[in-house]
């Protein structure tokens, strides 16, 4: 590896590191999702450092250079922060529709309650079949 | 849940821009079954269809903003078991479905012979679907037939009736929002309800208006077969 790749993907973590960390700092970025950044910025630096590890990284994961090693480590990162954010959107699509549902019933009951109706309900004759 | 004097039956109908129709709709339910209370969900339309439904006689629900139709019958189950209703007949709200199949459709589910009772166009005397839809349907009924070994004609009806039970297993999470068909009735037979066929009419939609337009049957294929392939991966057991 070329020095001028060690110190450009040195300052790149150190970079990610230090902005994710000053994310979370003006709670503009909640703790959990800075994990998978800060945990990957800290690795490709290990890895960039010691050198040797990363070798045997890429002959280990068949890779033929090293930088292409640090590429997949890369795509495989944004992989996982994608996937993490999907799940995220998920479930926050559940909440929403709880809450809309929930919203929705409640305002019926308070309009009816208004109305005198009683428990959001309008009293039916027993039907029989 | 036999009895047949104290039962208390709710009629659904989520309807999203449906002013136009909402009140023949509503009036001819009430014309059949007239002492039935009929719950509109209205799903964040943006005309009428909320005063017009409720002019007509119906309670109505109105959601904050649109959120597709299987959210909107979710609604109605879950004030169907809050007001403690035993019974609850769903149709939809572009007159499609033919409201006098209603009592037909009800009487099993009131008999107690089965949970649920699926209104199929099929079995009775109804509009024939476009080629490419009768297609799809015949795929998954093929498909639910080879997972519940029941032979379900009409696997994307949403002309139902079902009892409490049901009411309560669809109230919570497990109920597929997004498109509730053929992945429903597998998750409805796995969690081990019972069901059967009624022969209904329906008609053909006289605007022509589809919820599987455009993309959304690649969409929905996709989503259908996905959804099928995870029950399978799911906990068997009613309360998940």
């Amino acid at each position: 590896m070329l020095a001028s790749q060690r110190i450009f993907a040195l300052f790149i973590c150190c970079f990610v590191f230090a902005y994710t960390l000053n994310l979370v700092r003006r709670r503009k970025l909640r703790e959990e999702y800075s994990v998978l950044w800060l945990a990957t910025s800290l690795l490709m630096f290990i890895l960039v450092i010691r050198y040797e590890w990363l070798v045997a990284l890429t002959s280990l994961i068949g890779a033929g250079l090293p930088t292409t090693t640090l590429f997949i480590c890369s795509i495989i990162f944004l992989m996982l922060v994608a996937v993490q954010i999907s799940i995220k959107i998920s479930h926050l699509t559940d909440q929403v529709k709880n809450l809309a549902q929930e919203n929705a019933l409640l305002r019926t009951k308070m309009d009816a309650t208004s109305a005198g109706m009683g428990h959001g309900e309008v009293k039916n004759k027993p039907v029989s079949f | 849940m036999n009895s047949t004097n104290n039962t208390r039956s709710l009629v659904l109908v989520p309807a999203y821009n449906e002013a136009a129709r909402i009140g023949s709709v509503v009036e001819g339910i009430k014309h059949i079954v007239p002492g039935m209370p009929v719950l509109v969900i209205n799903d964040g339309s943006k005309d009428a269809t909320s005063s017009v439904a409720r002019t007509s006689g119906a309670i109505v629900i109105t959601h904050p903003f649109n959120m597709g139709y299987g959210v909107a019958i979710q609604t109605g189950y879950k004030y169907a078991l809050a007001n403690n209703y035993d019974y609850l007949i769903q149709l939809d709200a572009d007159g499609q479905h033919d409201p006098s199949c209603i009592p037909a459709l009800l009487a099993p589910v009131v008999k107690g012979e089965v949970d649920v009772a699926i209104g199929s166009r099929f079995l009775g005397n109804s509009y024939r679907p476009p080629f490419a839809r009768r297609m799809g349907m015949a795929l998954f009924r093929r498909i639910v037939f080879l997972v519940t070994g029941k032979f379900v004609t009409d696997t994307t009806s949403g002309y139902q009736a079902f009892n409490r039970n049901v009411i309560r297993f669809f109230s919570t999470d497990i109920f597929p929002v997004d498109y509730p068909d053929a992945d429903m009735l597998i998750t409805l037979h796995r969690a081990g309800f019972r069901m059967t066929e009624v022969p209904v009419r329906m008609f053909e939609n006289s605007e022509g208006k589809s919820m599987h337009g455009g993309f959304k049957p690649i969409y929905y294929m996709f989503k259908m077969l996905l959804s099928i392939s995870v029950t399978f991966m799911r906990d068997k057991r009613k309360n998940q």
